[in-house]
């Protein structure tokens, strides 16, 4: 069957085209924001720069970058850069780690981001003869509205289920035989389980899964994808951005492209800022090109990842980044390679030991050691030592594999890592006490 | 003829062994043998309690890992070279033993060692040819 697109002369441009379009809309954005956002300009003035010096993309390394710190500070409005009659929406985040932050939309913003999503669908194989179940939330949570617009656009059946209540969904997905589900990859196995166990397996008629909104891993992705016969596809957002569909899988599953006609993206090293190469690993930026109301200039993602333009067999020209590896904020550099404390996560997990871990990176003799404390559990006890060790030199190896360093392995009792306010302390670094 | 060991998995801290043994003597167990195997990062503890079912749930309800094996309680003669005659008969019939040690003082004029072995049934018999005693949980006073 042949590739189809729902924006293909976006999606398949030639790299020309593409560069000639961020050149053009770059400058607008800059020049908006400038106009209508005193916390922008103030921020521009302190790096002594002004519209007049960004004259394409290649100038975008000269803007200053923006935080989720500037959002709380210009908490609710210091950052609106349309007259609050212009817009229509908001949508917020859930605010677990501190002040919420508030995105504001206008029609035109909220219909782009409609495309960036129905993009998402058609590239999972999504017509206007699907049942497209959207399972994610609804609300100031950008998911449900997101995915319900994408859906609407492509034409699909659309039931706006929002998340919870797993016997209606399991319903509505049998009795109007719902092909797509667009929900978080941890819902999904959620409601894998709750079919196997009552037996619905062969009254699901899911093709194609849309999953995002939280980390999840290949694993989970094969996993998934067994469990419900169907083709699981990543899609990535930030509310902040605008919401999911920033960047999408296609068929190939080999990363997501980036909507780069509405966002260009630049990889930074989270520590000297510094702009990286192409094909480095760093934290992503986004700089959103078409908004309206909300633009953000240079934001920083926190999430570490990898650009890639090499070709894709769908046909799509759009850069695709890599599922991301971590955020900047809990990346450790330990004998100078980036350790994340996700991909141990996953190693645990992969090797049948439970995600309650604890890092311990210490400095002795000069040189890095990083020990990986797993608690024991029944599950994995044995009477022989032979098999323990066994499976300890098996975790090493797993690590070894994922980290290109060696990781000591310490099993521990249970419950016997610290935790503090309820929350487990996942790592500790000696080398900054 | 096997009877029931307790294996729990034991952190190398300093005072995890008597907190176990505490709390297995707070609950009125009485201990027949005990024996560790180590790593430098952690430890098995071994033991033979006097009730193995009482024993278990204890120690699971205070956050312990443990698991039970079948184990056997094996007769060796109070003499010079005792032990001897038990490895020969094992040694020429190629039985692999994975671990022994004794059991605390004497249920009759032998002294008895704790034996882990693959096809115990087989072992049984052919220790029993041999006029070897195996004992069993009651004559060691088991639960
Ligand atoms: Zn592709």
């Amino acid at each position: 069957m042949a590739e189809r697109y729902y924006q293909k002369d976006m999606e398949c441009a030639s790299r020309e085209e593409m560069v000639a379009l961020q050149n053009e809309r770059l400058v607008a954005q800059v020049k908006h924001v400038w106009d209508n956002v005193p916390y922008y300009r103030k921020k521009m003035e302190e790096k002594g720069v002004t519209p007049d010096d960004i004259k394409g993309i290649e100038d975008l390394h000269k803007l200053p970058f923006l935080t989720k710190d500037d959002l709380r500070e210009a908490y609710p409005y210091g950052l609106l850069a349309k007259p609050l009659a212009d817009c229509v929406r908001i949508q917020s985040t859930s605010g677990t780690t501190g002040k919420r932050v508030v995105a504001f939309y206008t029609q035109h913003d909220v219909d782009l981001w409609e495309d960036c999503c129905a993009r998402a669908i058609v590239a999972a194989g999504g017509t206007n003869e699907d049942v497209c179940q959207v399972a994610y939330g609804y609300g100031l949570f950008t998911g449900g509205p997101g995915m319900n617009g994408g859906s609407h656009k492509v034409g699909c059946l659309t039931l706006p289920m929002s998340s919870g209540n797993t016997d209606r969904q399991l319903q509505f997905m049998t009795d109007l035989g719902a092909t797509i589900i667009c929900c978080t990859p941890s819902y999904a196995e959620y409601l894998a389980e709750s079919i196997h166990e009552r037996g619905l397996r062969d009254q699901i008629k899911l093709k194609a899964g849309i999953f995002g909104a939280e980390a999840w891993s290949e694993e989970m992705r094969h996993d998934i994808e067994a469990q419900l016969g169907l083709k699981a596809y990543d899609i990535y957002g930030l509310t902040e951005t605008s919401g999911p569909g920033v960047a999408f899988e296609c068929s190939e599953q080999t990363g997501m492209h980036i909507n780069e006609d509405h966002f260009i993206a630049e990889i930074i090293d989270p520590d000297t800022l510094e702009v990286l190469p192409e094909g480095s690993q760093g934290e992503l930026v986004f700089t959103s090109i078409t908004k309206e109301a909300f633009p953000l200039l240079r934001y920083r993602t926190k999430d570490i990842t990898v650009l890639s333009r090499e070709k894709c067999s769908c046909g799509r020209t759009l850069v695709k980044m890599h599922k991301p590896m971590g955020r900047s904020d809990d990346m450790l550099i330990v004998k100078g390679v980036n350790v994340f404390p996700s991909q141990i996560e996953a190693v645990l997990l992969e090797n049948g030991y439970p995600a309650n871990y604890q890092i311990v990176v210490d400095r002795v003799n000069h040189s890095d050691t990083i020990e990986v404390l797993v608690e024991m559990t029944p599950e994995i006890f044995s009477d022989s030592l032979g098999h323990i060790t066994e499976m300890e030199k098996e975790l090493v190896s797993a690590l070894k594999a994922m980290l290109g360093i060696y990781a000591k392995v310490r099993l521990v009792e249970p419950k016997s890592i610290a935790r503090s306010e309820g929350k487990a302390v996942r790592v500790i670094d000696k080398r900054k006490i | 003829m096997a009877i029931k060991q307790i294996t729990v998995f034991l952190e190398n801290r300093a005072g995890r062994l008597l907190e176990i043994t505490q709390l297995l003597a707070d609950n009125k167990i009485d201990l027949r043998a005990l024996n560790i195997a180590e790593t430098t990062d952690y430890g098995l503890l071994r033991i033979i309690a006097d009730d193995t079912e009482k024993a278990l749930t204890v120690l699971k309800e205070n956050g312990a890992i443990a698991t039970t094996t079948d184990v056997l309680a094996v007769a060796v003669p109070n003499v010079s070279g005792g032990l001897n005659t038990l490895l020969r008969v094992l040694a020429n019939a190629n039985v692999d033993v994975s671990y022994m040690y004794s059991i605390f003082g004497h249920a009759d004029e032998n002294a008895y060692m704790i034996l882990q072995l693959a096809e115990a049934d087989e072992v049984v018999a052919l220790l029993q040819k041999n006029d070897i005693i195996v004992a069993t949980e009651e004559k060691l006073g088991i639960n």
